[in-house]
């Protein structure tokens, strides 16, 4: 039924906006799209208020264009950045209050398996560090103690951008930000370590700098989560303005945070590992 | 899977025959439960409210429930069951006192985002300093988030209220969240007779597409949906939406009044309408207040009692009318601040003649004698010795 709810009712094409019609007709809903095609289909994101150089903007971007199963996709959000985008996308989303999202997520997600046992329905937490290892810490780590089967994606900007710049959980030692006038007294937290011990089957690390491996990453993420547990991406996502990275340096800084304490890692269960082989296998190798 | 079929909800909560049992407050709550077809609930242990959620797992284990599981604390309690009810479930969930206050931030936006939840609240003492004893103090917070809030004598009342709730908070125009509110230890640990339904009987499953607001299952138009205020876009849009929000939830509360008075038989009884003197009350301080009324009426003494089941929507029509001709009303309560008396005393022109008490707090008793106590001093009368009856 997913998908048939988007589809616009034979004749009503030419009241319906122009944009809708075009999500419909060019756009991502009953089909994959590579991302290195993007520019040449109708995004499920297409305008956006954040600011000029936010690296989160771009790396939701990509997230959009990987979906799987974007018709049969929720998003969940809280305060931070990442909402103001992910309110604008073509995807529904629920908003509740600050740290809540790994909480409201396993509601839903049980919910939506209590009543469609047979279908994918593919529940997404995309937050801020804030979010999720400050204020949520509780509830996103009990999410994957309990090994609820959602994805969880962190956008790590290591600040809390959203209010105007304060010290996270998620800052590296020693950056002076606003509440941390003598710079951040402890180290940045390892969400990575913790996702693993809590129980996420799949915990992915990376700074967004090719965009084929965010949305493998992406995929990866949600189709674990389908089947076998909990699932965890760290983003490095910069906020250039906390961090006062000139627009045109903003990607160069990612890729020296990816050779610094950003680079590419992946960690799965055998399991997961397994499933992803069968699934990637290519069509030649399938032949053989 | 036990053997229960699905009724009418009408049928079942006004018609169906009922049969006579001896249990606690807290069975009471969960027998509603499992008569109401609930597919989720989720549980976090506060005493006295404890025994409520044990057993409503219980019904999870013996296939009443869909769903069910222990959760990390209340507010990742509440906040699941927003996600779940958002998601098209009918969901349930208990807590009491420093629980209720500790998710209160999630239930509080319950009502704005529209979700037909049934919660208990099994009152206890808020801290500080610290007990356990039922104060239900913790009622008044739960008074302007927009939900309806509904106050149980006694064991029978727990029954139906939380049984109905489901049914009312469901209805299309109200689709707002429903608290049961009673006193912990009084009502949950203590026993009562109930009348119940059948147990093989059960309401209709919820059907999430008859509501004022779409389910977020990707299952309905539209496509590009986000039911919560976007300040996302823009501060003047949520500023904006916020407020028709909000006012459509306090329509919503309001209009759920029609079936307190369909299913509750209304939000006050009253006994003795002719009396001089009122006692107001409501929970199971009603309860003493009937004794009072008993007592009073011994010794020959003009006292009527008004019962009040709802304190969200509040019966200030009702409450004006019962009170139009009496000369003193008094207004026992298990809490310090008086909440019910300040309800009271705002719906009636003459508020003078309120005696604001007796109140007891911490979780103490209500003896009826301090009741008689304001009785005789509203009639003028000065006793040597209490009355023993």
């Amino acid at each position: 039924m997913g998908l048939e709810y988007v589809r616009i009712s034979p004749g009503f094409e030419k009241y319906m906006p122009k944009d809708y019609v075009d999500l419909v007709q060019y756009g991502q809903f009953g089909r994959e799209v590579d991302v290195q095609q993007l520019g040449q289909f109708k995004e499920l994101v297409e305008e956006h208020p954040m600011c000029a150089g936010c690296f989160m903007a771009y790396f939701i971007r990509i997230f959009y264009a990987a979906l799987p199963k974007p018709e049969d996709t929720i998003v969940i959000g809280t305060a931070g950045c990442a909402r103001l985008a992910l309110s604008q996308a073509a995807v529904p989303f629920i908003y509740g209050n600050y740290g809540d999202t790994n909480a409201v997520a396993s509601g839903l997600k049980r919910a939506l398996s209590i009543r469609f046992p047979d279908k994918v329905k593919d529940v997404v937490v995309i937050a801020g560090d804030g979010g999720l290892i400050d204020i949520g810490f509780g509830m996103t780590m009990h999410s994957w103690f309990r090994r609820e089967k959602f994805t969880t994606i962190m956008v790590d900007n290591e600040v809390y951008g959203n209010t105007g710049g304060q010290e996270s959980g998620m800052s590296p030692r020693g950056v002076q930000l606003k509440m941390a006038p003598k710079g951040k007294q402890f180290d940045k937290i390892n969400a990575v370590e913790l996702a693993k011990t809590a129980g996420c089957v799949y915990v992915a690390k990376l700074a967004p700098t090719n965009p084929k491996r965010i949305a493998k990453t992406v995929r990866r993420a949600i189709l674990a989560a389908r089947h076998f547990g909990p699932t965890f991406i760290h983003a490095y996502t910069s906020c250039n303005i906390e961090y006062s990275i000139p627009t045109e340096k903003v990607l160069e800084d990612a890729r020296k945070r990816e050779k610094q304490d950003f680079g590419f890692y992946e960690w799965m269960t055998d399991e997961v590992r397994e499933f992803f082989e069968e699934i990637e296998r290519k069509p030649e190798e399938v032949k053989v | 899977m036990p053997e229960q079929r699905v009724v009418d909800a009408d049928y079942l909560l006004l018609e169906a025959p009922r049969e006579r049992k001896f249990i606690t407050g807290a069975q009471a709550m969960a027998e509603a439960v499992k008569r109401a077809n609930v597919d989720i609930a989720i549980a976090y242990p506060i005493t006295p409210q404890s025994e409520v959620m044990h057993l409503v797992g219980d019904l999870w284990a013996q296939g009443y429930l869909k769903d069910y599981y222990r959760a990390e604390e209340e507010y990742g309690a509440m906040s699941a069951i927003a996600g779940a009810v958002r998601g098209g479930a009918r969901a349930f969930s208990a807590t009491s006192g420093p629980g209720l206050l500790r998710g209160i931030e999630a239930i509080a936006s319950w009502p704005g985002h529209r979700i037909p939840a049934v919660l208990g609240v099994l009152t206890r003492v808020v801290n500080a300093p610290l007990s356990i004893q039922p104060d239900n103090v913790e009622i008044s917070y739960l008074l302007n988030c927009g939900m309806v809030v509904l106050h149980a004598e006694n064991q029978q009342d727990v029954f139906d209220f939380t049984l109905a709730s489901f049914v009312i908070s469901e209805k299309v125009d109200v689709y707002i969240p429903i608290a049961v509110c009673t006193e912990g230890f009084f009502v949950t640990h203590a026993k009562g007779y109930v009348n119940m339904t059948p147990e093989d009987m059960k309401l209709p499953p919820r059907d999430p597409y008859k509501a004022p607001v779409p389910p977020t299952d990707c299952e309905i138009p539209p496509a590009r949906i986000q039911r919560d205020a976007p300040v996302q876009k823009s501060n003047f849009m949520s500023y904006l939406i916020h407020a028709v929000w909000q006012q459509e939830v306090w329509a919503s509360n309001i209009r759920a009044m029609k079936y307190i008075y369909k299913y509750l038989g209304g939000p006050i009884e009253v006994v003795n309408p002719d009396a001089e003197v009122f006692i107001v009350a409501s929970g199971c301080a009603a309860a003493q207040g009937r004794e009072a009324v008993r007592y009073a009426q011994l010794e020959g003494l003009n006292v009527g009692l008004v019962k009040v089941k709802s304190i969200r929507p509040f019966p200030e029509k009702e409450i004006r009318q019962v009170l139009s001709k009496a000369k003193a009303v008094i207004v026992p309560e298990h809490n310090i601040v008086g909440w019910l008396a300040k309800e009271v005393k705002a719906a009636i022109p003459n508020n003078d003649i309120v005696i604001g008490g007796p109140r007891v707090y911490g979780g103490m008793t209500l003896p009826v004698e301090l009741i008689m106590e304001k009785v005789y001093d509203a009639f003028g009368i000065k006793k040597a010795k209490k009355v023993v009856v």
